[in-house]
C-alpha cells in the first residue's frame, strides 16, 4: 500500500518514466545549449573572465549576441556553458544566496563560498543540471579562479577554459600564459583565447565579452571585440502592399460615439 | 550483455549547395567549408565541380563519397567522348547519374547531387537527385545542411510563392542573371549567419547559353572564365568570402 510519505533518498521514478516515453517514441524537449567558449585567467592584480556570445539549438544559431558572463556579487562573476536555462538559473540562485550570506555575516563574501554553494547544488542534482561553469573573483584572501563541472567536481587553476571551444582556447593559454601578467596583457590573452574558440569551434561565434575583476573595481567589457559584423545584403526584401492574398474582408467600427444631453445645465454644483 | 561492435563507414560533412536555372543560363553554387561535428576540417574544399564546359555538378553530404562519385562520373564522360567524339548532353548526364546512384542501392553514395548546365535546346537546366537516384528537372533547388533555411527563401523569391502580383500583372517565369546571382549570394550570407556548418567561402559556377552574350555578368567583380564549348556555351566561376565564425 502506498503512503503519503516518501521514503528517504533519491527518487528516480521520473527517470524511469522518461526512459519509457523515449522508448515509445516521445523524445524529451530539446534545450538551448550554449555550445560555448568560456575562459578565465589570473594576472598580477586580479582575474579576467571571457566568453563568446553564440547560443545554439543543434546546428542552428539561436542567439547571435547572448551574455554568458553572469553576476554573482560585485567582485565575483561566473561564466556559463552547457544548457542555457541551467546556467542562468543556478547563477541567479547562488547570486541571491550570496547576497543573503553577505547581509547575515556583514562581510564581503568569498569566492570559495560561491564555489561551494554551486558544487553542492550541482552534486545534489547528479549532473541533471547541465551547467559547466568558470567562477572567478577577488575577496579578502586574494584572487581565485575555479571551474565547476555539471556533476559537482571543481578545479582551482591559474588559467581555465570550458565549453566546446575549450580546446581551442586552452591551446592559446598553454602557448602564451605566464605568471604575474599585466592587466592589459591578460585581457589581450583572454581576447585571443575566445577568438580561437569563435573561429575554430562551430559551437562558438560572434563577439567577445570580457570582465576584469580587481580588488576594489570590476569592469564588465560587453562586446569588447566584434570580429563578425553582419555583411551588407545584395538586395532589399520589401514587399508591396497587397502582396499577401486576402480571402475575406470585414470592416467594423470600433469607435463608440454617444451624445450627451446636459440636464439642468445652469444648476452648477455648489462647491462652496 | 555481449560487447557490441559497429563499423560506421559514413559521416556528414555539412555545408550547403544551391542551383538556379534561368532561360539562357544556369548558376550552380556551394559554400567551401568542410566540417565534422563541431570542427572545421578545412575552410576550402570545393563542392561544385566542372564536368564539361556546359555541365556542372554540386555534391553535398559525405565529402569522401562526393569526391569519389564525381571521379567516377568524369571517367564515364571521358569514355563517352572517346566512343562518340562529342560531349554528353546534360539530360543524358542526368540519366547516367541516376543509374550510377541506383547501382549502389544497398550501399549508397551518401551524397545529395545537383546538376546544372545548358540543355541541347539552349535552355538553362537544373537536375536534383536523392542519394539512390530519384531525380527531377527543376528551376531551382537547395540541398544540404541549410536546405531548410534556403529552399523556402528561393520558393518565395524565384517561384514567387505566397505572393500575389500587382493587379493586372504577373510574375516572370525566369529572372535575369544579375538578380539570380544576388539571390544566391544573399542565400549564403543568411545561411552563414544562422547555420554553424555554413561559411568561409562561396563558389558560384555560371553557364551561359550560346549566342546569349554576357547577360550582365560583366557587372560583377572577380569573374573568371573557366571554359567554352565549340558551339558557344561559356563557363565562368565567381568566388566570394563568407563569415568564418
Amino acid at each position: 500500500m502506498s503512503t503519503i510519505f516518501s521514503s528517504a533518498g533519491f527518487d528516480f521514478s521520473n527517470q524511469l518514466r522518461n526512459g519509457f516515453l523515449v522508448e515509445k517514441g516521445l523524445p524529451l524537449p530539446k534545450a538551448t545549449s550554449t555550445g560555448t567558449t568560456i575562459v578565465g585567467c589570473l594576472f598580477d592584480q586580479g582575474i579576467v573572465l571571457g566568453a563568446d556570445t553564440r547560443a545554439t539549438e543543434g546546428p542552428i544559431v539561436a542567439d547571435k549576441n547572448c551574455e554568458k558572463i553572469h553576476y554573482i556579487t560585485d567582485s565575483i562573476r561566473c561564466c556559463g556553458a552547457g544548457t542555457a536555462a541551467d546556467t542562468e538559473f543556478t547563477t541567479a540562485l547562488i547570486s541571491s544566496n550570496m547576497e543573503l550570506h553577505a547581509l547575515s555575516t556583514g562581510r564581503k563574501p568569498r569566492v570559495v563560498t560561491a564555489m561551494t554553494m554551486l558544487k553542492q547544488m550541482l552534486f545534489r542534482y547528479q549532473g541533471q543540471i547541465g551547467a559547466a561553469l568558470v567562477l572567478g573573483g577577488v575577496d579578502a584572501t586574494g584572487p581565485h579562479l575555479f571551474t565547476i563541472h555539471p556533476h559537482g567536481s571543481t578545479d582551482k587553476l591559474p588559467y581555465v577554459t570550458m565549453g566546446s571551444g575549450s580546446l581551442a582556447a586552452m591551446a592559446v593559454f598553454e602557448s602564451s600564459w605566464r605568471p604575474n601578467m599585466s592587466r592589459d596583457d591578460a585581457l589581450q590573452l583572454v581576447k585571443d583565447a575566445i577568438s580561437a574558440g569563435i573561429f575554430n569551434d562551430l559551437g562558438s561565434g560572434s563577439n567577445v565579452d570580457a570582465c576584469i575583476i580587481m580588488e576594489n573595481h570590476t569592469e564588465m567589457l560587453r562586446n569588447v571585440e566584434m570580429p563578425n559584423e553582419r555583411a551588407q545584403k545584395e538586395r532589399t526584401y520589401g514587399f508591396r502592399r497587397g502582396t499577401t492574398a486576402i480571402k475575406r474582408e470585414t470592416i467594423r467600427s470600433l469607435v463608440v460615439s454617444e451624445e450627451v444631453t446636459p440636464v439642468g445645465a445652469d444648476d452648477a454644483m455648489d462647491t462652496s | 550483455m555481449a560487447q557490441q561492435r559497429q563499423f560506421n563507414p559514413y559521416s556528414n560533412n555539412g555545408g550547403t549547395i544551391l542551383a538556379i536555372a534561368g532561360s539562357t543560363f544556369s548558376v550552380i553554387a556551394g559554400d567551401t567549408r568542410q566540417t565534422e561535428g563541431y570542427n572545421i576540417q578545412t575552410r576550402y574544399a570545393p563542392k561544385v565541380f566542372r564536368l564539361t564546359d556546359k555541365a556542372v555538378l554540386a555534391t553535398n553530404g559525405f565529402a569522401a563519397d562526393g569526391n569519389q562519385f564525381v571521379k567516377k562520373v568524369r571517367q564515364r564522360l571521358e569514355w563517352y567522348r572517346h566512343a562518340h567524339s562529342k560531349e554528353m548532353p546534360i539530360r543524358a548526364i542526368a540519366r547516367l547519374i541516376q543509374t550510377m546512384l541506383y547501382g549502389r542501392r544497398f550501399f549508397p553514395y551518401y551524397v545529395y547531387n545537383i546538376l546544372g548546365g545548358i540543355e541541347e535546346d539552349g535552355s538553362g537546366a537544373v537536375y536534383s537527385f536523392d542519394p539512390v537516384g530519384s531525380y527531377e528537372r527543376e528551376t531551382c533547388r537547395a540541398a544540404g545542411a541549410a536546405q531548410s533555411l534556403v529552399q523556402p527563401f528561393l520558393d518565395n523569391q524565384i517561384y514567387f510563392k505566397n505572393q500575389t502580383p500587382p493587379p493586372g500583372q504577373s510574375f516572370p517565369a525566369h529572372l535575369p542573371l544579375p538578380t539570380v546571382l544576388e539571390l544566391v549570394i544573399d542565400s549564403f550570407t543568411s545561411a552563414t549567419e544562422r547555420h554553424i556548418e555554413v561559411g568561409d567561402g562561396l563558389e558560384m559556377y555560371i553557364v551561359l547559353a550560346r549566342d546569349s552574350g554576357l547577360q550582365g555578368l560583366d557587372g560583377f567583380q572577380g569573374v573568371t572564365e573557366m571554359g567554352a564549348t565549340p558551339e558557344g556555351e561559356k563557363l565562368f566561376v565567381l568566388r566570394r568570402n563568407l563569415k568564418r565564425d
